[in-house]
């Protein structure tokens, strides 16, 4: 029934987020059926989402708030995706779902669901917390997936991630994003006397942590694609500059010796170098600096703001904004620097590109007629589409998977302020990240595990 | 603009001191803040009597005649007053995205340090910085306050009121 239990040992990365987790994963092997009836194609824009049905995990005996919990997690991750429909619980017919027996299929047919998660965690006599569940086609009246795992308690919400990105995955054929974190600037204080703070978050908006004090004014973090790692730019020093902090350790460096501010950072796809503005005179001008050599390279040159430099994931070029030509748009250059190509043709200014992971796309704010647009291209400019308008929307980064947008969104007057949101690739479903307080510049962590 | 109306006023209360030149309470009845209440040399007396401002237009940096004239006069003080140094503070208003704000923040405050250098002030005693749109002075929502925000603001670093 079970079929065969394969053990694996989680991938280093998992070790090192910080939450000294030691999980082992052990997969409850189910054949793939051939012809999978349930299958979201995530390519089409506004999408049905799909009706799923998550009965509260057995908890057999157990912590049954837990497992109602866990559950409630992993149904909220897989609704705030905007591609499933968690049930209500109510309409279901079959109740105190077992793990170990065959759902009865009709009963799920008769209120629509068309996959069904069935689980259970359970403390064990060690401390630690085994969970455990499947991931029906109801239609087809087969198991999809069934996996099992082993956790200290206190990562029960990351145990509810990680279930939910595998039906997810299992589901949209893509990689899942819930197991992931945000950082981001916590924003409090008066609109003129703003006190800023890094902070980070899970993806959905748990566990908030400070990550510094708020008596230096610190802007746009962003995540370390390989390490535990956020370059962003503080006026802790005397001149503003781009910096490093380890999110474990709190160790903190600054990044290169140059001469003037140094702002807009980003690493490079390998992690092993930072990319960055240098503010000279009136001008700005971008610059790499090898983290292993501290060897500096100066990629641009002229008499223009050249900023918000983005590599590509292969790392070959870098997308900028510059106002070489007159005002902020586009260009895309050797990750060496040398001759810039301009990609951005349609009306308005165009700053802060991100390069997605997948290559295909490039997010940018847009500025137009007093209106602020997050909006994607093609690396060649070409397929330009404006996911969300309004009267201030900036700062778009990508989910680990490419299919998400977060960024922030301002609102006017003196009581006004930015909050975290969310958007899909479509420019369908955008959802606010619940934060303590006001907060901008978010920027997405890789994938967990 | 502010300072500049302060003085206009101040000028007109010294005329009014000199009709009544025979009032000697006249310096009593002025409200706080003229001209001749500063002590000269000060901190207060550079922005109460020079202006320690000057405003852009949306995404310039292009200093206008009354941009220069103010510049001009901190100029003049700073050269008699050679003790300070200064830091010119450069702001963008919230129309615009961080990062070129940034930029646009220190390019005002370069296009002042520049002027200021032109009329004889040491670039030495000269430290720039950019806010970006970190730092309004004016928080509504509208012109009024976005001109307001953008700025290029001397600082005297060592100064004593």
């Amino acid at each position: 029934m079970l079929g065969t239990l394969k053990t694996h040992f989680v991938p280093t990365g998992l070790k090192s987020c910080g939450l000294a987790v030691l999980m082992t994963i052990a997969a409850v092997l189910a054949p793939r059926p051939a012809l999978a009836l349930v299958e979201i194609d995530i390519t089409q824009g506004n999408i049905e989402p799909l009706p799923i049905a998550l009965p509260s995990f057995s908890a057999e005996g157990g912590d049954s708030k837990l497992a109602a919990d866990m559950t409630g997690v992993i149904a909220s991750d897989l609704r705030r995706s905007g591609l499933f429909n968690p049930l209500d619980p109510a309409s279901f017919i079959q109740k105190n779902m077992s793990v170990n027996s065959t759902p009865r299929f009709g009963d799920w047919r008769q209120i629509s669901a068309q996959a069904l998660v069935t689980g259970t965690v359970i403390k064990q006599p060690d401390g630690r917390l085994r969970a455990e569940f499947r991931l029906w086609d109801v239609f087809a009246q087969e198991q999809m997936l069934g996996q099992q795992f082993y956790t200290t308690p206190e990562n029960w919400r990351r145990l509810a991630h990680i279930i939910a990105d595998a039906i997810y995955e299992r589901l949209t054929g893509e990689k899942g994003y819930f197991d992931t974190r945000i950082v981001f600037v916590d924003e409090t204080g008066t609109k003129d006397k703003r006190v800023k703070r890094l902070a980070i978050m899970d993806q959905d908006g748990a566990n908030v942590r400070y990550l510094t004090r708020g008596d230096d004014l610190v802007l746009t973090p962003r995540f370390s694609p390989t390490s535990q790692e956020i370059t962003y730019m503080s006026y802790g020093g005397t001149d503003p500059s781009v910096y490093l902090l380890n999110i474990e350790t709190g160790q903190r460096e600054i990044v290169g010796n140059f001469p003037g501010m140094t702002f807009a950072p980003r690493f490079s796809p390998d992690g092993q170098s930072v990319v960055m503005s240098l503010q000279q005179g009136g001008n700005a001008n971008i610059f790499k600096m090898d983290l292993r050599s501290r060897r500096t390279t100066r990629l641009t040159n002229g008499a223009a703001i050249d900023t918000s430099p983005s590599f590509s994931p292969d790392g070959r070029q870098i997308v900028f904004e510059s106002d070489r030509g007159g005002s902020q748009q586009l260009y895309v250059m050797s990750a060496n620097g040398g001759e810039a190509r301009r990609i951005s043709f349609g009306p308005g200014r165009y700053s802060t590109p991100v390069w997605s992971p997948r290559g295909d796309l490039i997010a940018f704010t847009k500025q137009h007629q007093g209106r602020f647009m997050i909006g994607v291209m093609k690396p060649d400019g070409k397929g330009e589409r404006i996911l969300t308008e309004g009267y201030h929307n900036e700062g778009p980064a990508w989910s680990p998977n490419g299919r998400v947008l977060v960024f922030f969104r301002d609102t006017p007057g003196a009581n006004g302020g930015p909050q975290v949101w969310t958007v899909d690739l479509t420019g369908y479903n955008e959802q606010r990240v619940d934060t303590p307080a006001f907060a901008s510049d978010p920027s997405w962590s890789p994938l967990i595990n | 603009m502010f300072n500049r109306e302060y003085a206009g006023q101040g000028a007109r209360w010294i005329v009014i001191c000199f009709a009544l030149l025979f009032a000697a309470a006249c310096a009593q009845t002025k409200p706080d803040g003229l001209a001749s209440n500063v002590k000269p040399g000060t901190g207060q007396d550079f922005v109460v009597n020079v202006g320690d401002r000057v405003f852009f237009e949306e995404d310039q940096s292009v200093l206008n005649s009354q941009g220069q004239s103010t510049l001009a006069g901190q100029a003049k003080w700073l050269n008699r007053y050679s003790q300070y140094t200064i830091t010119v503070e450069g702001h963008a208003d919230e129309r615009g995205t961080r990062q070129y704000n940034i930029a646009l923040g220190a390019r005002r405050a370069q296009a002042a340090r520049d002027y200021l250098v032109s009329q004889g002030v040491s670039a030495s005693r000269i430290k720039t910085i950019s806010y970006g749109k970190e730092r309004p002075v004016a928080v509504c929502n509208d012109n009024s306050c976005w001109s307001q925000n953008r700025r290029a603001v001397t600082v005297l670093n060592n100064a004593t009121n």
